[in-house]
């Protein structure tokens, strides 16, 4: 018996085709986009014409994918400094649907779809589940949140395209999740990897074990997740789970999606185009190198997004994927350059504490990072809930593994770092993007 | 004879004892001995209580984290060198002591100490032979204790 979903697939999707243009027609494709919409950009939208301007440029002068490194960059702040809708191309009339996200700090970035808009959309959600292997007699319980949050309504529409079964459960509830999983023969599942990690617990609790049931694969995004996550998820849940990316500046969930070999995430270049920075300076890298993802919309219409600066951390993988896709592909994203803390001078990844959890107890419990300042100086603390596994009615045996513990997040962060062991589901839950980091630094 | 005894894991913060401790009281669970490990930055709360199973699901179901721990509660005679009596049975063994803690038990004036080895079933073998008389579950609920 297998659940691989690429072995129970047979021939490849039909909605496929396009991952599969030989080079110089996808490259033909691209440029004729990339001129258009710089084009549609430069007359729709004023503030890209005004930076096309300074810099003497005009759409004529692009006549190569190479130029589009001469164009400028647009950022998270251009969308707040010109918030609500001042980066749209299109005329309200023709806007069919407005999303936000979640701004941590004041107001949300707004973005806006055309009826083709949406379309290209749910094409890309239809390709990203085709690639995963899932097909139209799937059950997919789509647990990311129904809203303002593109995640939802993203992978709802896409899944529906596919001629799959949706059940537009959004996020929380985890009990009802358990029940429908279980009730409703779900193969597939949508949602953040850290609130199917929260799913796992909650099953083993009430006694259902997920291997035992349909499911087969998980659509897993919308924040960074580690190799150790994907094969603790794995195995607990008898499913392969894929690492979905998107983001809702440009367009939401089907930017990039892992295929059955699970080495890289190919990027559906025909509609996003990448390029990696430098991102200190600007500068574009080499494939291979590690650096942000910038990513140019080849035909959105409502708000086309050139040169957005993801954040995201990645590099592009030299070569061809064994799965013969011609589609790029990105490693998984590992970090944001903006989830970097800057402690006492030193940098410090939140994925470095994960990889140390996950290294020192061979599954990730719940943590949190607590960010304070003493007498003008950082300080570095990681809550860690106590597991079943590590508990010890020996006061020696937490002992050794709290001292253990410090000493290695000390070596990786090169920081001192204070442990402190928390009682069981003390650590706030998320059911979307999970609150890693608590920064009280701000005085 | 073995006991089970429970390990309930607490931060070390005001009130983090009272929260299981009244639960276990609400359930009208008999707590007949406690002891608190402390340090800093954690405690251990450990219990013997009336029934053991029923409480350990109650506290889990709460959310609390629970180990069940065999361990040995012996009679010491209340009186100099009673203790020392009852731990000069193991010298010259390898059998480690890793905590233990008495609580009085109205019976001939004895108190019962509670003792967790790493090794509790080497250890019984050794009380055994000197004679020396541990305490049933039974008896430690039998009602004849110090109120």
């Amino acid at each position: 018996m297998s659940k691989h979903p690429n072995q129970s697939n047979g021939p490849f999707h039909p909605v496929s085709a396009p991952d599969f243009l030989p080079l110089p027609q996808l490259q033909r494709l691209q440029l004729q986009r990339l001129q258009n919409i710089v084009r549609r950009a430069y007359d729709h939208v004023e503030l890209f014409r005004r930076r096309m301007d300074e810099r003497g440029l005009k759409p004529a002068d692009l006549q190569a994918l190479d130029d589009l490194a001469q164009l400028p960059f647009t950022d998270k702040g251009d969308l707040r400094d010109t918030y609500p809708f001042g980066l749209f191309a299109s005329p309200m009339k023709d806007i069919v649907r407005l999303h936000a996200s979640s701004g941590t700090t004041g107001k949300p970035i707004v973005v806006a779809y055309t009826g083709a808009d949406l379309n290209v959309w749910s094409s890309v959600m239809e390709r990203a589940f085709a690639v995963c292997g899932l097909h139209e007699s799937d059950v997919i319980q789509n647990a990311y949140g129904y809203g303002l949050f593109t995640g939802g309504l993203g992978a709802h529409y896409g899944a529906e395209r596919l001629g799959a079964t949706v059940i537009p459960i959004s996020g929380g509830n985890t009990d009802r999740q358990i029940m429908v999983m279980r009730d409703f023969g779900v193969t597939a599942v949508c949602c953040t990897p850290s609130y199917f990690l929260h799913m796992l617990d909650r099953a083993s609790e009430l006694g259902v074990d997920l291997r035992g049931l349909p499911l087969r694969a998980g659509v897993f995004g919308a924040e960074p997740w580690t190799t150790a996550m994907r094969v603790r998820i794995e195995e607990m849940a008898g499913i392969r789970a894929f690492d979905i990316y998107g983001l809702s500046e440009i367009i939401g969930p089907g930017v990039a999606i892992e295929c059955e070999c699970q080495n890289g995430l190919h990027i559906f270049e025909d509609h996003f185009y990448p390029e990696i920075i430098d991102p200190e300076t600007g500068a574009p890298l080499p494939d291979g190198v590690e650096g942000e993802l910038v990513l140019t919309t080849l035909s959105k219409q409502a708000m086309p997004m050139i040169r957005y600066r993801t954040r995201d951390i990645t590099a592009l993988i030299p070569g061809t994927c064994p799965c013969g896709r011609t589609l790029r592909r990105m490693q998984r994203i590992s970090r944001r350059s903006d989830d970097m803390l800057i402690i006492r001078g030193v940098n410090v990844f939140p994925s470095q504490v994960e990889s140390v959890l996950l290294e020192m107890e061979g599954t990730l419990p719940h943590y949190r990072i607590i960010l304070t300042r003493e007498h003008g100086l950082d300080q570095l603390e990681v809550q860690v809930e106590v597991t079943a596994h590590m508990f010890s009615d020996r006061v020696g045996a937490l002992e050794t593994l709290h001292d253990e513990l410090a000493d290695a997040m000390e070596r990786v962060l090169q920081l001192r770092t204070r442990i402190t062991l928390v009682e069981p589901r003390t650590i706030p839950r998320s059911e979307g993007k999970s609150q890693r980091v608590i920064d009280r630094r701000s005085s | 004879m073995k006991v089970t005894q429970l390990s309930v894991f607490a931060e070390n913060k005001p009130g983090h004892i009272l929260a299981p401790c009244r639960l276990l009281a609400e359930a009208g669970v008999d707590i007949r001995a406690l002891s608190l490990a402390d340090t800093q930055r954690f405690g251990i709360l450990r219990l013997i209580v009336s029934n053991w199973q029923a409480a350990s699901k109650l506290l889990e179901e709460a959310g609390f984290l629970v180990r069940a721990t065999e361990v040995l509660a012996v009679e010491v005679p209340d009186h100099p060198g009673g203790l020392a009596h009852v731990l000069s049975t193991f010298e010259g063994s390898d059998i480690n002591i890793e905590y233990m803690y008495a609580f009085p038990f109205a019976r001939e004036e004895r108190a019962v100490l509670v003792f967790r080895f790493d090794n509790p079933d080497a250890a019984m073998e050794r009380l055994c032979a000197a004679g020396i008389a541990m305490v049933e579950r039974d008896e430690l609920f039998a009602g004849n204790v110090v109120r």
